[in-house]
């Protein structure tokens, strides 16, 4: 599904040259729940934008669902984060005075497809994150909660190849966050949805099925988590 | 869809800052306003003044004096045309309906307490027949034997009727004017004075009256009595060009002229007149226009300006636009699709308040504004493609944001 080599992406500023990425190297497969994690400053941003295909690195390789996207230009891009990535913020990202229905609408319309097509879609989706009664609301009318699952259905919208979350919890309380990332395991269970949780949060990390853990633009460890938490679970006491 | 609801988009972000919205289609409104009530009153005065000479008939032909040199370098002279032109014109005329000799100059004209300064034309009966507009509303016009008997009568306009006699029937009564009686026997109907000079404000005389009992020695020359105009009436619109040919020959040797001498007389038609008048006040619409049209291009200017800061404002939602799919073209025309819309709603008010302008002007008397079709389909497309212009550079930055760096911009 994801086929990363030798991933390096350099940043300038003024006379120094800093690399965000260092020759990172790994491959996540069809189906699969990761969490890329390391604290602020370790390339995982960087390297979420490039998955994500909204920069392009500086130098390797990047092929997503067969093709190489090192090699495309910016309208073949957009066609790439429209129809194979599905994003989640942490700040949810959603168009104020905008129904719930039409800010998920927003990346099917994008495609051409119809109205009415591009309603039943979204139709769809917010009935997957269980908001079909919240359609008509803006998201000032929504909890924080509740907005981000409207932010998921909009990222599901499309039936994307990867959901791709940034730090999905960080604006939300605990009892919250533990549900949305309860929302991840079941779309990664029951539909077999590739997910990426991209975060700071070891806790929230030990909620997915393998760990990449990044510092200084390294891989530092990538390992299975062979049991991961259930949402819901209570932190550990004295684990931030 | 996506146009649908592009247009959707851009009401929306419109209206979430209403008083920005109203402020920067202002500039359009006042530009748009501007060039229709602008070019509607132009085109009014234009039509007043045309309409005002075309009741006269087109078909007239002014003889009058005129400035020349005798030669080339020496100073300007100026010379006269007397009576015995218009005998020679009278005698030597074919395909002509009339012909007025007309000597006017500027009299106190006194009735009662009353005291007011007017044109007074000391003319013949044939004035009536060559401006059909002046006709007579009550009692009778000048006729051949007023000439001939030297009667001391009057016809008066209705603005000169109205200021001597304050409402009172003026037939029959007398004015003096610079100090002789002279009868009222006719009032003559108001005609349209828009435009310049007060057609309502005269009072006709008869001629040979005149030169003997009131104009006296100003409009002797040389031993000959001075007319101020002859004016020619031809008997068709196809007969014009040759009753001036003809006028210019009897001119030439009545003033006894050599070939190679510069006519000391002007022969010119009503619709020379008319041609030259209207092609100034074209242009002077024309010039009001360009102004205002000056006007819509600052207003597009600020359009421009505050669609920069918008973009701005909304770098975050054209990253997220752009991380769910969108392409440069769609931001590009979402963008282009809110100025076009600011730009149309200002242009359909300026239009609307042009047209109030013209209204109040036309509904106060002061000039009858005419809104044409053109001047509305121009302003208004000139502004739809203001709104375009100075719109693409901001929709082009906003189509150019890097999708990276526009999420994460605070």
């Amino acid at each position: 599904m994801i086929q990363i080599d030798n991933l390096t992406k350099v940043f300038r500023m003024g006379q120094n040259e800093i690399f965000a990425l260092d020759d990172v190297s790994f491959s996540i497969e069809k189906g699969e729940m990761v969490a890329i994690m390391g604290p602020s400053g370790s390339g995982k941003s960087t390297l979420m934008s490039i998955v994500g295909c909204l920069d392009m690195p500086t130098s390797g390789s990047y092929a997503l669902d067969g093709g190489s996207v090192e090699s495309m230009n910016d309208t073949q891009l957009a066609d790439i984060r429209n129809k194979k990535i599905g994003f989640v913020f942490q700040q949810f990202n959603l168009l104020a005075r905008t129904s719930a229905l039409e800010n998920v609408m927003l990346p099917v319309s994008y495609t051409g497809m119809s109205g009415r097509a591009c309603r039943e879609k979204a139709l769809k989706a917010l009935e997957m994150v269980t908001l079909s009664d919240r359609i008509d609301h803006h998201p000032g009318e929504l909890s924080g909660g509740q907005q981000q699952r409207v932010a998921i259905a909009r990222a599901l919208v499309n039936d994307p190849a990867i959901l791709l979350a940034d730090e999905p919890t960080g604006a939300l309380d605990s009892k919250t966050g533990a549900e949305i990332i309860g929302l991840f395991q079941t779309l990664h269970k029951d539909y077999g949805q590739t997910v990426i949780l991209v975060t700071h949060d070891p806790f929230v990390a030990r909620h997915t099925e393998r760990i990449i853990r990044l510092a200084d633009g390294h891989i530092v460890s990538d390992a299975p988590n062979s049991n991961p938490i259930k949402a819901g679970t209570p932190r550990p006491e004295g684990e931030d | 869809m996506l146009f649908s609801q592009n247009i959707r988009t851009a009401f929306r972000a419109l209206t979430a800052n209403k008083l920005r919205s109203a402020l920067t289609i202002l500039g359009i409104v006042i530009g748009v306003a501007a060039v229709v009530a602008l070019m509607a009153i132009g085109n009014g005065a234009t039509s007043s003044i045309t309409s005002r000479i075309q009741s006269n008939g087109t078909n007239l032909i002014s003889v009058s004096a005129a400035r020349f040199r005798p030669n080339a370098g020496s100073p300007s002279q100026f010379s006269v045309v007397t009576y015995n032109d218009y005998l020679a014109l009278k005698a030597g005329l074919s395909n002509v309906s009339g012909i007025a000799p007309a000597y006017q100059s500027s009299y106190d004209v006194k009735q009662g307490n009353q005291d007011i300064r007017v044109q007074v034309v000391g003319a013949t009966n044939d004035y009536f027949t060559v401006y059909p507009s002046s006709t007579v509303a009550l009692g009778r016009n000048i006729n051949a034997s007023d000439n001939s008997e030297l009667n001391r009568v009057a016809v008066i306009g209705s603005q000169t009727s109205s200021d001597l006699f304050q409402g009172l029937n003026p037939v029959n009564r007398s004015v003096k004017i610079n100090g002789v009686n002279f009868k009222v026997v006719g009032v003559l109907k108001q005609q349209d004075s828009s435009g310049f000079g007060n057609a309502n404000d005269i009072v006709i005389i008869p001629l040979e009256t005149g030169y003997v009992k009131l104009f006296g020695a100003n409009a002797i020359h040389d031993g000959k009595r001075v007319l101020s105009s002859i004016t020619l009436s031809a008997s068709s619109a196809n007969a014009v060009d040759s009753v001036m040919s003809q006028a210019d020959t009897i001119m030439r040797t009545q003033h006894q002229l050599l070939p190679s001498d510069t006519a000391d007389y002007s022969v010119s038609s009503q619709s020379q007149i008319l041609s030259t008048l209207s092609s100034v006040t074209t242009t002077l619409t024309i010039f009001l226009g360009a102004i205002a049209g000056i006007s819509l291009l600052v207003g597009g200017i600020g359009i421009m300006n505050i669609m920069l800061v918008s973009v701005t404002e909304r770098t975050r939602e054209i990253g997220l636009r752009k991380a769910v799919g969108a392409r440069k073209d769609h931001i590009l025309f979402q963008f282009l699709v809110e100025t076009i819309t600011l730009s149309v709603i200002g242009g359909v008010i300026g239009i609307l308040l042009g047209t109030a302008i013209a209204a109040v002007f036309t509904a106060l008397g002061l000039i009858t504004a005419v809104v044409s079709m053109s001047s509305v389909l121009m302003s208004f497309g000139f502004a739809v493609a203001i709104g375009l212009f100075f719109g693409i550079y901001p929709a082009y930055r906003a189509a150019n944001l890097h999708p990276m760096e526009a999420l994460r911009y605070e």
